[in-house]
């Protein structure tokens, strides 16, 4: 047995550990300990990627007719996988060391970061749904205490409760969706599955719903409609949390996990189409939100939104590998850009505001230009690492869905307005603070972070790198039609930027509607203050006239009544009473003796 | 000679007057002492029990030791319920039981 995919989980989970027990007090050794940890687990990923494929597992629950396995799964999806979750998370561990190094619960913060890269790598590495299940939630517990790391703050208190309770929902259906598989196969192993899934003779109905309850979790995981709301908020944690949770690994568990267990899907026509329309209304809604945002990581999050939203409608096209694609040029430059706006708002003092910043080419050069990078490739210019994997889902939506290929161009279009917008107003134009008038460039522990991550979002989607990661990929025909699509739709984007956002000083556009991300949170908090006060209302109705009104008043009512009855024998003759009482005691004797 | 019927009848005749005064007299103290009166109709059939049950050539001694305790008891009983009836009267200025009745409805 290779001892490799079992180092590369637990490395990180021993160094949780030790800093919750040990080495707490001692904030740089914590610091370095978490630090070291993922080091070693991207080493050995390195390892496992040029390794062969294995499916090892043993009993770790053995209940008779069902046994619950901890094991591992390694093939390219995984490898894949493993490189971005290690590689991007070393990245981002180093970038932590400068980007918190005044923070007061430092150690709190790397353990929290330890604990989040066992669950993320022990989802990437399980082969069954309970292993894989359990990882889920262990990431939710994480990102809920890295969101709430400045606890102290109510709006992150908040956003800590909020993820977690809007994932929960999701994993309700995630679970369920597990019961029915497991129920109707008699297995939650991935490789038993895959085979048998399809010659188990199910019924469609049956097969739809199951695969639209595991659906369900990558709902509320990867944050698509209409579990969205909480990724936004999630913008609380600290900047690197930000990069590396809620851009590049966490919100990708979703999208990975149905690429995983993509057989349940590719059976059922009426599932794609859902996953399909879902991602897309999605990524429609969020880069149209993402278009009137002034916060930089509001609009980062929004623009995570979007990408993850067609990451999940290429799933829903029946392509996971161009979704896992997707999925692996978005971690390098969407992490790239949360650091690159950490970088600012650490420079700036903690201003987000995009209209309060500008002129910060000269100051910050690295960032400036690492951030120019991950932009373009995000906005989907050749030959950038974003071009060639949203390439590859247009492509795919042209061969089997010409109506969402439409949508995913608009999607395309806004993203690379929205990139514009935000590059133009933050980084270009006169200084419009007296916080971006003293800005200086980050130290180097932030910044070498950033040129590692913006070599990938280069190179990344040329094919000669891409087929390393993505080896089974049969190189089809370039798509004429698509790539010229995509290019119209990226020069459009980035002119239409330009046309309304150059020189501004402030938004020239206001639509409230997006503003107010299609009043959505507004309308969840009616819908949910509603439910909640027709059931106090009910609750107190019962309360009131059964619990009270009848059971305690009525109690005490039957045995008021009882006593007011009985006070009238209380007629205060001493020899009344001791007549009533010889006649009682005749009574009995004539009962006892005679009667019997 | 006296059979056990003829013990019986005078406890029981003892017993009645007892109750009788309990049920009829006004004066508390004259009621106490009737109470007395049906205690000692109950020794006074015991022990006629105790003579006509013989085992053995002996008497049932059993009776008689439940006499004596009746007989601890009512003294003690009388020792508490005078004390009571001083109190009483001590409060009232009565021993009249109609004026007795403060803790009527």
């Amino acid at each position: 047995m290779n001892p490799a995919p079992w180092i590369i989980l637990f490395a990180p989970l021993l160094a949780a550990a030790v800093i919750a027990i040990a080495t707490q007090p001692l904030k740089k050794l914590s610091s370095y300990l978490s630090v070291a940890a993922v080091a070693v687990s991207f080493f050995f990923s390195l390892l496992v990627f040029g390794s062969s494929d294995q499916d090892v597992s043993f009993n770790w629950i053995d209940l008779g007719s069902f046994q619950i396995r901890i094991g591992y799964m390694i093939d390219s999806f995984s490898k894949t996988m493993l490189f971005i979750v290690s590689g991007v998370g070393l990245v981002i561990h180093v970038y932590s060391l400068g980007y918190m190094h005044d923070d007061r619960g430092r150690s709190r913060y790397f353990a929290g970061l330890s604990l989040f890269m066992f669950s993320m790598l022990g989802i990437v590495l399980a082969n069954n749904f309970i292993m894989m299940f359990v990882f889920w939630e262990l990431v939710g517990v994480s990102s809920y205490i890295l969101i709430g790391h400045w606890f102290d703050r109510p709006s992150a208190a908040d956003a800590a409760n909020k993820a977690l309770i809007v994932n929960r929902i999701g994993d309700f259906g995630f679970m369920l969706g597990i019961l029915m598989v497991w129920s109707a196969s008699g297995t939650v192993m991935f490789d038993e599955l895959s085979s048998k899934w399809t010659t188990l003779g199910l019924s469609a109905g049956y097969t739809t719903i199951a695969a639209l309850l595991i659906f369900c979790g990558a709902v509320g995981k990867s944050a698509q409609f209409p579990l969205h709301v909480w990724l936004p908020d999630a913008m609380e944690g600290p900047t690197p949390v930000s990069a590396l949770i809620h851009a590049a690994t966490m919100v990708a568990a979703g999208v990975y996990m149905l690429a995983r267990v993509f057989f349940l899907f590719s059976g059922s026509a009426g599932a794609l189409t859902v996953v399909l329309w879902i991602g897309l209304i999605t990524s429609l809604l969020a880069a149209l939100m993402a278009t009137q945002q002034d916060d930089i990581k509001r609009i980062l999050a929004y623009s995570t939104l979007s990408q993850l939203g067609l990451m999940v409608s290429a799933i829903g096209l029946g392509v996971p590998v161009a979704a896992l694609f997707h999925l692996f040029t978005h971690a390098f430059f969407k992490a790239l850009l949360f650091l690159g706006a950490g970088s600012v708002i650490h420079s700036l003092h903690n201003e987000q505001n995009i209209w309060q910043m500008g002129g910060l080419q000269k100051k910050m050069p690295i960032t400036f230009w690492t951030f120019l990078i991950a932009t373009l490739a995000l906005a989907g210019c050749p030959p950038l690492a974003g071009f060639w994997s949203k390439d590859g889902i247009v492509a795919a939506a042209f061969e089997h869905n010409p109506a969402s290929a439409l949508v995913i161009s608009v999607i395309n279009f806004f993203t690379a307005f929205y990139m514009t917008r935000l590059f133009l107003v933050a980084f270009l134009g006169p200084a419009r603070s007296e916080g971006a008038n003293h800005a200086h460039e980050s130290p180097p522990v932030m910044t070498v972070p950033l040129v590692l991550l913006a070599i990938p979002s280069l190179i990344a989607g040329l094919p000669l790198v891409s087929h390393l990661f993505f080896s089974e990929v049969e190189s089809s025909e370039p798509s004429i039609p698509a790539i010229a699509v995509s290019l119209a739709v990226f020069l459009g984007g980035t002119l239409a930027g330009f046309a309304l956002y150059r020189g501004k000083n402030s938004d020239p556009l206001d639509i409230p509607l997006f503003e107010n991300r299609f009043y959505i949170d507004q309308f969840y908090a009616g819908l949910v203050k509603w439910t909640q006060d027709s059931l106090a209302g009910i609750a107190a109705f019962v309360d009131r006239w059964i619990i009270d009104g009848g059971l305690v008043r009525g109690l005490g009512g039957t045995t008021w009544g009882f006593g007011f009855a009985l006070r009238f024998l209380q007629i205060g003759n001493l020899q009344a009473y001791a007549f009533l009482f010889g006649f009682g005691v005749v009574l009995l004797l004539y009962l006892i003796l005679f009667a019997s | 000679m006296a059979t056990l019927n003829d013990y019986l009848l005078v406890s029981g005749l003892l017993f009645t007057i007892g109750f009788a005064g309990v049920l009829l007299r006004r004066n508390i103290i004259i009621i106490f002492m009737a109470l007395e009166l049906m205690l000692n109709a109950a020794n006074l059939s015991l022990v006629g029990f105790s003579r006509f049950h013989v085992r053995a050539g002996l008497p049932d001694y059993n009776a008689q030791v439940l006499v004596f305790f009746i007989i601890t008891v009512a003294a003690a009983e009388v020792a508490v319920g005078l004390a009571v009836i001083v109190a009483l009267f001590r409060a009232k200025q009565t021993t009249h039981i109609e004026d007795l009745n403060s803790l009527k409805f």
